[in-house]
């Protein structure tokens, strides 16, 4: 395949799901007897059309970043983990914790690799737990992260509730020191908007992704296990390791995406800051072919459909923007790939 | 008279690939008839489209005389022609009766009557010479026999016409000898046969008349008698070529080879298996540096496990020791660094990573040492794959190019050139030229022959019984995970060594 052929395979499906999406989104609009014309750019305005929108949409898309590189990070070792949604919790979770057990005053810039690392670590040891029941008795990785989905936010919220809340509420105490800057301080029109600057943190992990993927060996093996694990066993690699490994970075990833919302936004951990960040995260993998280019523009589309349906609600139920995320993710998913391959990976092994 | 077949024209388009252009056929009533023709020359495709798999692009299709273009396997089935595909399609936990009568059972009200399906089998065998018992499971039966299962099933449902594609490939020579009688003795009902096939030989022992095929198209039809293997060749590729077939044996050039120290030295090597004992069993040899250690054998006899022990890639007990060092226990690539080369006998599953690139395909396997840092050093990979696509012409040239858009034989190249370009002393070739076209076979030879007369130990592993004996220097027989006979070259003929394969003897 030539490089251009190649790129074409990978935008293609995509712009072709964007088309579809708006071709039933017309008709829907049209049947609750608006112009679509006028949903679009209202839609639009409320979006990237004025600063505090726009603020908005690179919050959610920050988040969304974080969840969509987790889980293309797995698709590319041919793991599919939808347990990003716990792991975004977890991750925010340790990391409010930390700031809690922080002295106060301590200057955000030496806080902030505490912060990584807890919001890391939190979301890693989630990932790691079916990298390692996957590398060692070979447990189906889509179950036991759906699972851990309930355990772990079922956990957190009652130590959250039971342990360490602030009374009469159901988050935890402000951080004491190292909370990020919003965007609003330093740019006025963006003021009273969640974006922060957690996006930065977010462009910097997409870019090492980006090059621990396609550039350094560890990458390059870690493919070769998604698209062929044979080949991979037979060139060397250690295919047991590196699923557990990816499946636990993956989960570090998602964590670190708590910190958007613990670090840059409210300051503490709140049961269901970010729920369905990690489902969303899916979609947002799949529509960027699991390559960080792809993902930053999948969540920037996503972000802007759900704070759009806010914009709209005067004019169609904001419900309808549901619906178009939802064809956006049935087209992509069953034109791309990945997809194609996980669901012969599925009928193999329900043969054997 | 009309013929049975008589297809005309027959265009194909899979995406970008032009499978058929004007492909034809003609095959006349009683005939057995050999489709020959290079992997990727459309073959299969032409035959898919008879039995109504596909339909064509263009061109017409009559069945004794009748226009049947671009017809429904199910009406194929009910004007009686049936395929038996390479790959066979039975229910392993169901008997042969009932796999023969799946889909149009014999029933007793709701129930099947076994003892009538069973009768009709035993009858329908006698009458062939298809002899299996019908009321075996089909997970107990031998390679042979389930593909006679297959073929009694498709005569079950009234096929005339038959088509094979490659029913010799897993065989051994008693097994298709006796193919050939039933097919002959289907030709004396009156019964059609077209026969896809890539072993010369072969053809025109059995056939009738043979047509080639070249690049989808048809190229010559001739009959068989007065054929001969290098007619046939020469009419596929374009060019002559040599055979290994009729390649005379050219032994090693190293004398007194036995009299050195062994590169590879194997002792009581055992592979377990999850039932009924060692799939490898107590497996002890030597191969002397500039020696070709042949394994004949039918497929599913430990050959694939015993080639896995070795590289690592397989949990063995014994010993394995190459130029002196142990390799129990190393990693795959601690032995590939020790010196093993592995030529894999899949290349679409192991031997490639069908989505990376020529380039990258180059370095499988030595990824860890075209590394600066972390990264891998591009320039380096890119010189490398440069270098080693202009020595072994993999085509297209280009660097960049998915391994999964090459031809089967420029794939094997890649697999080929890689592992014979590293460092190495010990080489593993495991049905290298599986799938491959003539043109790629004999260069792959010449490679396995080059390595051995550099003084390398190779051991190969081959399902083609004239590839191992115009190569090896010793042929060892493998059957049951045991090596039944070792045999020098001189003394191993295809008469010799079929009782071994077949388990009908055994030597020490």
């Amino acid at each position: 395949m030539s490089r251009r052929a190649a790129i074409e395979e990978a935008v293609l499906p995509p712009l072709v799901a964007l088309l579809l999406a708006a071709v039933v989104g017309d008709l829907l609009i049209l049947s609750f007897g608006q112009s679509p014309g006028a949903v679009f750019q209202l839609l639009l305005e409320g979006t990237w059309g004025n600063a505090y929108g726009f603020g908005q949409v690179l919050y959610k898309a920050t988040t969304l970043v974080f969840t969509g590189l987790a889980v293309g990070l797995g698709l590319r070792a041919g793991l599919f983990n939808i347990g990003a949604e716990s792991q975004l919790a977890a991750g925010g979770f340790c990391a409010a914790l930390i700031g809690i057990l922080l002295p106060a005053g301590i200057p955000a810039l030496l806080c902030l690799p505490i912060y990584v690392l807890a919001a890391a670590l939190g979301g890693g040891i989630v990932g790691a737990v079916p990298g390692v029941l996957k590398a060692r008795f070979g447990a189906h990785e889509v179950i036991v992260t759906i699972m851990l989905n309930f355990i772990v936010l079922a956990l957190l919220n009652y130590l959250t509730s039971a342990k360490i809340h602030v009374p009469d509420t159901l988050h935890t105490p402000e951080l004491k020191s190292g909370a990020l800057p919003r965007l609003g301080d330093a740019f006025a029109p963006f003021h009273g908007s969640a974006a922060n600057s957690t996006i930065l943190l977010a462009i910097v992990t997409a870019v090492a992704l980006g090059w621990y993927l396609f550039r350094t060996r560890r990458g390059f093996e870690l493919r070769a296990v998604g698209l062929q694990p044979h080949a991979a066993e037979y060139a060397g690699v250690n295919v047991a390791g590196v699923t557990w490994r990816a499946l636990a970075v993956s989960g570090a990833i998602a964590g670190l995406g708590g910190l958007n919302y613990v670090l840059g936004y409210k300051h503490y951990y709140e049961e269901g800051f970010a729920t369905g960040a990690g489902f969303l995260g899916i979609a947002v993998a799949l529509v960027g072919r699991s390559h960080p280019v792809g993902i930053v523009l999948a969540a920037l589309l996503f972000a802007t459909l759900s704070q759009g349906g806010l914009a709209v609600n005067a004019l169609v139920p904001k419900q309808m923007v549901d619906v178009l995320q939802a064809v956006v993710i049935l087209a992509v998913s069953t034109s791309v790939p990945e997809v194609r391959r996980l669901l012969r990976g599925a009928r193999r092994s329900n043969d054997s | 008279m009309t013929n049975a077949i008589q297809l005309e024209g027959i265009e194909k388009r899979f995406g970008p690939v032009q499978a058929n252009r004007g492909a034809g056929l003609q095959v006349a009533h009683g005939e057995i008839h050999a489709l020959v023709g290079e992997n990727g020359a459309g073959k299969s495709t032409l035959m898919r489209i008879l039995a109504g798999l596909h339909a064509p692009d263009a061109g017409s299709m009559l069945v004794n005389g009748r226009d049947v273009t671009g017809w429904a396997t199910s009406e194929a089935i009910a004007a009686g022609v049936g395929m038996v595909h390479q790959h066979f399609m039975l229910v392993p936990t169901l008997t042969v009766a009932e796999n023969v009568v799946l889909g149009s059972e014999i029933t007793k009200g709701l129930v099947l009557d076994r003892g009538a399906a069973e009768r009709a089998v035993r009858e329908l065998g006698k009458r062939t010479g298809l002899v299996v018992p019908p009321d075996r499971l089909v997970s107990e039966l031998s390679v042979g026999e389930a593909q006679r299962v297959e073929i009694l099933k498709t005569l079950y449902r009234g096929a005339k016409i038959l088509i094979l594609d490659e029913p010799t490939a897993v065989l051994s020579p008693p097994e298709v000898r006796e193919l050939w009688a039933v097919l002959r003795s289907l030709r004396a009902e009156g019964g059609t046969v077209v026969l896809i096939t890539h072993k010369l030989d072969e053809v025109i022992d059995v056939s009738d008349a043979i047509t080639v095929m070249r690049q989808g198209a048809t190229v010559t039809r001739m009959a068989s008698a007065g054929a001969t293997p290098q007619s046939i060749a020469r009419a596929m590729v374009g060019r002559d070529v040599a055979l290994a077939l009729d390649a005379e044996y050219a032994g090693s050039t190293i004398s007194g080879a036995s009299a050195t120290a062994p590169l590879l030295d194997v002792r009581n090597l055992t592979v377990s298996g999850t039932r009924r004992g060692n799939i490898v069993d107590n497996v002890s040899f030597s191969i002397a540096p500039g020696e070709i250690l042949g394994i004949a054998g039918v497929e599913g006899n430990g050959q694939t496990e015993l080639i896995e022990a070795l590289s690592g890639l397989r949990e063995a007990r014994g010993l394995i020791s190459l130029a002196g060092r142990d390799l129990i226990g190393d990693t795959v690539r601690e032995r590939g660094d020790a010196g093993l080369s592995h030529i894999p006998e899949d290349r679409h599953e192991r031997g490639l990573v069908l989505d990376y690139s020529i380039a990258e395909n180059l370095i499988l396997g030595q990824q860890h040492k075209f590394t600066s840092g972390p990264t891998i050093d591009g320039a380096r990979v890119l010189a490398h794959a440069r270098d080693l696509i202009a020595r072994y012409d993999i085509r297209p040239p280009d660097p960049a190019r998915a391994a999964r858009a090459l031809s089967g034989g420029n794939q094997q190249k890649i697999v080929v050139a890689r592992e014979m370009a590293r460092d190495f002393k010990v080489l593993l070739a495991s049905q290298p030229t599986r799938g491959v076209d003539v043109g790629a076979i004999e260069f792959i030879h010449a490679r396995l022959r080059e390595a051995r007369d550099q003084g390398k130990a190779v051991l190969l592993v081959s399902a083609d019984l004239a590839e191992v004996l115009a190569l090896a220097d010793r042929v060892a027989v493998m059957y049951g995970g045991r090596f039944v006979a070792v045999l020098p070259r001189a003394e191993a003929s295809p008469d010799v060594l079929g009782p071994y394969m077949t388990g009908a003897e055994h030597a020490a």
